[in-house]
């Protein structure tokens, strides 16, 4: 079963990184979408590189996401900083459920076109699953176990550092993963304001009704999504397995 | 030794920890033992600094433990909890190693320290080292707490309901083990629980706290023949204060000059470890009068007699 997945995994991988490269081999496949002669696969520009540029997109963004949710929670779950949670919940539902094509609509005047407003609408859009899951992390570290770290004469830092936050990091994990994988379909409206991305073939399907575009776009997108997902659920697991509560 | 100062805790609606002094001798164990809500924790936890208290002073070797940082003086104190709070993503290795990694020990120091440690804690360290604390059973978690707990060969240990998780057999094994590891590293240990057999099986001193009072604090043989009041008296219980009496009292120490036992052939024969309790029980189980004790070596060192077991299961 877990060997199926993993060849499951690898072929997904193998087709995407095929059809991104040498995406004229696939033309026979996406043909019958079009009409009237149009192109079968995208013309105006290079899939990988426009993949390779929807990623750093996605991976930039949601470091700055890392950052200050996990900062945030660190924050809120301190004995000094718990007034500020309903403050910090506040803020990042509010990034969350602000539509981010209003993000962006809003950005472009301040920030001009291009990655600029995409990055905001996508850092603001990241940041609660992992903020909200790094506070479900720490709260629940075994009280006992923190109780003992500051027996042993550990500071509140490396508490943190050495108890806490190693506890805490499968759940942060998840909200990482979650926050990635709703990050990489989000992109592609980043195309809409000029920044590098596969939204920018199925902007340009839609435009040239060329549901050849649209697909192609929407399939590499997806499965760079679920490969996204399933690589840092790998990863969650190698942690949780060391780090298994009893 | 510990010296504790009219130490205090009160919070806004309630004293926790009521003027307590107590001298804790060094080398010893003492016993803190009251009922859920008595303030015994709390005043254990006011030695370390976990909680810091009202009022009062604790001086651990004549040093005021307020003089240094707090998570500063608990590398120094041991201290080990109910369901022993291992790190579940650290090996036992690492687990133990944690203090002595604090205080800047070098690894090899370390490695040399945990593999004496779970040695004297019979867990084998080629087999347990790397083992993480879910692969354990209960007891093998509780000595890998105890082990951390003195890594830093600190020379005071606190305990705070220690034995609560285990279950009865492995808990009377475990506080053999304490007491072997305490004549062996000499530590001064501070321990607290609401079970009064366990304070009479570990105690050189017993404290029986009340409502953030200490009660009484004395040995625990004064404790069963002079207690202080009508809760001291309840709690030693007064049916069987006799047996009490004889329990805390080995064959060695109460044994009578040898000379051979009446009917020598199946005579009972015990070891100089065992309580007078165990031996009278053993005696009227065997019909018989007289008991032979031996030394470590199995050669016979002395002789008990019902008539002397009973001499010592009343008031001096």
């Amino acid at each position: 079963m877990r060997r199926a997945a993993t060849i499951l995994r690898l072929a997904a991988l193998g087709l995407l990184l095929a059809f991104l490269l040498v995406p004229q081999r696939f033309a026979p496949l996406f043909a019958p979408l079009t009409a009237g002669g149009a192109p079968a696969i995208y013309d105006q520009g290079n899939l990988w590189t426009l993949a390779l540029s929807h990623l750093a997109t996605v991976l930039a963004a949601c470091v700055g996401s890392i950052v200050i949710a996990v900062a945030l929670g660190i924050l809120v779950t301190r004995p000094g900083g718990q007034e500020f949670l309903p403050l910090s919940r506040a803020v990042v539902n509010f990034g969350q459920t602000f539509p981010p094509v209003a993000v962006l609509a809003l950005a472009v005047p301040l920030v001009g076109f291009g990655e600029k407003p995409t990055l905001i609408a996508l850092f603001l859009y990241g940041l609660l699953p992992i903020f909200e899951n790094t506070v479900v992390g720490l709260r629940t570290c075994p009280a006992t176990v923190l109780e003992a770290a500051s027996g042993m004469g550990m500071s509140a830092r490396q508490k943190l550092v050495s108890v806490e936050l190693p506890l805490a990091m499968p759940l942060i994990l998840e909200g990482v993963r979650i926050s990635l994988v709703i990050n990489i379909g989000t992109a592609t409206l980043g195309s809409t304001v000029a920044a590098k991305g596969l939204g920018e073939v199925i902007i340009a399907g839609l435009l040239s009704s060329n549901m050849a575009f649209v697909l192609q776009g929407g399939l590499a997108t997806g499965l760079m999504a679920v490969l996204l997902y399933d690589g840092v659920a790998a990863l969650e697991r190698r942690l949780c397995r060391t780090a298994r509560i009893d | 030794m510990i010296v504790i100062e009219s130490l205090t805790k009160r919070y806004e609606s309630m004293t926790a920890v009521d003027d307590v002094s107590m001298v804790v001798e060094r080398n010893s164990i003492t016993v803190v033992v009251g009922t859920s809500g008595s303030g015994k924790s709390t005043l254990l936890r006011m030695i370390n600094r976990l909680i810091e208290p009202t009022s009062g002073r604790v001086l651990i070797d004549g040093r005021d433990t307020e003089s240094e940082a707090g998570h500063v003086l608990r590398r120094r104190i041991g201290y080990v909890i109910q369901g022993h709070g291992l790190f579940p993503h650290r090996t036992v290795a690492e687990n133990i190693g944690t203090v002595p990694r604090l205080l800047g020990w070098e690894e090899s120091r370390i490695r040399t320290r945990t593999a004496q440690l779970l040695g004297a804690l019979q867990l084998d360290p080629g087999q347990y080292s790397e083992k993480y604390p879910h692969q354990l059973s209960g007891g093998q978690q509780q000595r890998v707490g105890v082990a951390r707990a003195l890594a830093a060969e600190p020379a005071v240990l606190l305990m705070d309901e220690p034995f609560g998780a285990l279950d009865p057999i492995i808990r009377e094994k475990a506080q053999d083990d304490l007491l072997d590891i305490q004549r062996k590293f000499g530590t001064t240990i501070v321990l607290v629980t609401h079970d009064i057999d366990e304070a009479f099986r570990l105690g050189d001193r017993v404290a029986v706290m009340s409502a953030g009072r200490l009660i009484q604090y004395d040995r625990p043989e004064v404790l069963v023949t002079r207690p202080a009041d009508a809760l001291v008296a309840r709690m030693t219980g007064s049916a069987e204060r006799a047996m009490r009496l004889l329990s805390l009292t080995t064959a060695g120490e109460a044994a009578l000059p040898w000379s051979a036992c009446e009917a020598a052939a199946d005579g009972v024969v015990v070891p100089t470890s065992a309580s007078l309790r165990e031996v009278l029980s053993e005696l009227l189980w065997r019909g018989s009068e007289c008991a032979t004790v031996l030394d470590a070596d199995g050669t016979p060192c002395g002789r008990l007699t019902v008539a002397s077991i009973m001499a010592r299961g009343r008031p001096s």
